[in-house]
């Protein structure tokens, strides 16, 4: 069945320059593998499309059951240049947290 | 000594104030950390200080340190602070005369580090062939030199834990790094060496935790966030750490908020980047190997963290002038509150063109429908049925002029716009001047930490 990723993850994100880092953390262990196996770099520059302008990076952090995504080019210029309410990306995690993935029942 | 308390009284320029107090009363510290610095900040303190020469420090600081002088001299507990910004020994002269108002004469050693700034030394430095190449386009800084505000490099740990063992009670810095504030006092209290790469990096992660605040203890915490207790009483977090580099994170008794796996994992990833190498002028930490663990309530165990050599290089933030921008903003009211604001974009976005107005960059929102999430929200909502939406449209240019005419054409849509407009109350936006960072790279060599002591 499909779920959001609200259900089984909760997200944290921060700024650098004109990237965005979103820290995508399962909510129970059993639940990292299904985010390292779906929630690929792909699949999120997919789900951002038209909201960032470069690439996504992925990086895995298997002890915190984390996943660490760099969406580069997502803040217009970033920090003070960027004419965005979410000019330092702070709510990009929560936007991630809409996607669905497949989770067995 | 067995173990060394940290705690954390700001996590930025604007923080909780009253944290500091309520972190040297609640019970037993041995140091306060407080950072002041974003890169933001540094500018704006540069600005302050092309004014008033005495100024260009955080001076929330003071008022801080005026309220709790009494207390950590009576018991004995040590301040570390970047509150210094561009001028730290102009903040500390302004600590000294506080605490002898205070009849604390004598009683107080403050260390100063400086050596952070390079605004006074580019010119040489460029002419040198020091090229401060931005970090992410390449460009090389001459580009810019003449729009240049602030220059300064990161220093770590290293000048903290001079001033320290030099008996200074409070270190006032520069541009000291945020971890390098907790990292100082661990280094110094259990005698750690500048190459003891596991430690330095485990007393790097314990910083980077703590140096948001109450980020660590339950503030803007989405996991479970409507069960944290009490955040009006959020108790702001302590690192409670051991000479072999384990620490607890945990936070006074009798205080709100929560400190549990799940918000102390949301601070580690905050503004991570590649998790493999968090870089520090004291050393790399490698955030893959930090081991957590609920060691009771409200209280985190963190080990196992692994750390490499520190690079040859320093990180430098200049700031220099962008631009100017301008946002307004409008509020649609139902029935079709999004087709309304739509409608008053593409006028308004006409009436530009008409007058022949270009910007480098013109962005418009609907917040209530798109601010934040953009396509992503607007799939899922009935756009015709919003209460409200408000327009907001921002634009970008280096010319004041277009920017100042940009500001004039907001109000006139209220009466020749479309309808149910309202929430204009504040009048005509401003234009604002931008102020935007150069990241670079310095070699190590080519900085020299400096640290002096004041005695009051």
């Amino acid at each position: 069945m499909k779920k959001r990723l609200l259900e089984i993850a909760h997200a944290r994100s921060g700024d650098k320059g004109d990237t965005a880092n979103i820290g995508l953390i399962a909510k129970h262990p059993k639940y990292y593998p299904l985010l390292v196996k779906q929630v690929t770099a792909a699949r999120v520059a997919r789900h951002f499309k038209g909201m960032i302008k470069g690439p996504v990076e992925r990086f895995e952090l298997p002890n915190l059951q984390a996943l660490n995504f760099l969406l580069h080019g997502a803040l217009d210029g970033g920090g003070t240049i960027s004419l965005k309410t979410d000019a330092q990306g702070k709510v990009f995690s929560t936007a991630l947290l809409r996607m669905e993935i497949e989770v067995k029942r | 000594m067995s173990t060394v308390r940290i705690a954390g009284g700001q996590g930025f320029w604007g923080d909780w104030l009253e944290a500091p107090y309520r972190q040297v009363t609640g019970g037993p510290v041995d140091y306060l950390m407080m950072d002041y610095l974003a890169e933001v900040t540094m500018s704006i303190l540069q600005k302050q200080k092309s004014r008033d020469s005495s100024r260009g420090y955080a001076t929330d600081f003071i008022t801080q340190m005026e309220r709790i002088l009494p207390v950590i001299v009576e018991r004995g507990i040590k301040v570390t602070a970047n509150a210094g910004g561009v001028n730290p020994r102009g903040c500390a002269l302004a600590l000294a005369e506080v605490a002898r108002k205070r009849g604390l004469s004598g009683k107080l050693k403050i260390g100063i580090v400086t050596g952070d700034d390079l605004l006074e030394r580019l010119d040489g430095l460029l002419a040198r062939g020091h090229q401060l190449a931005n970090l992410d386009t390449g460009r090389p800084l001459r580009d810019v030199r003449d729009r240049v505000l602030s220059a300064n490099a990161y220093l770590g740990a290293a000048p903290v834990v001079e001033a320290l063992q030099q008996g200074a009670q409070v270190v006032i810095t520069g541009r000291v790094t945020d971890t390098g504030l907790t990292l100082g006092p661990l280094m110094h209290a259990f005698g750690w060496a500048s190459n003891d790469w596991d430690r330095i990096a485990a007393g790097t992660v314990a910083g980077h935790i703590i140096e948001c605040g109450a980020q660590c203890s339950g503030g803007n915490c989405l996991h479970e966030w409507k069960r944290v207790p009490d955040l009006a009483h959020v108790g702001y977090p302590i690192v409670e750490a051991r000479p072999d580099g384990t620490f607890d994170v945990i936070k006074h008794p009798n205080t709100g908020g929560r400190i549990d796996v799940a918000g102390v994992t949301e601070q580690l990833v905050y503004e991570m980047g590649d998790p493999r190498s968090y870089i520090t002028p004291d050393g790399v930490a490698d955030f893959t190997t930090i081991q957590l663990r609920q060691g009771g309530k409200d209280r985190v165990q963190v080990s196992g963290v692994k750390g490499k050599p520190a690079t040859d290089k320093l990180k430098v933030s200049v700031a220099y002038f962008y631009g100017f921008k301008a946002i307004g903003t409008l509020v649609y009211a139902w029935p079709e509150a999004l087709a309304k604001a739509q409608a008053a974009d593409r006028i308004l976005r006409q009436r530009l063109q008409d007058l022949k107005l270009e910007f480098d960059a013109i962005h418009t929102e609907f917040v209530g429908a798109n601010a934040t999430h953009g396509p992503l929200a607007m799939k899922q909502l009935d756009p015709d049925d919003l209460p409200e939406v408000q327009l907001r449209i921002g634009v970008r240019s280096s010319d004041k002029a277009r920017v100042d005419r940009f500001t004039r054409e907001i109000a006139p849509l209220i009466l020749n716009g479309p309808p149910s407009v309202t929430g204009f109350a504040g009048g005509r936006p401003k234009p604002e001047e931008i102020v935007a960072y150069w990241p670079a790279l310095i070699d190590k060599t080519l900085v020299k930490p400096a640290v002096e002591i004041m005695s009051v």
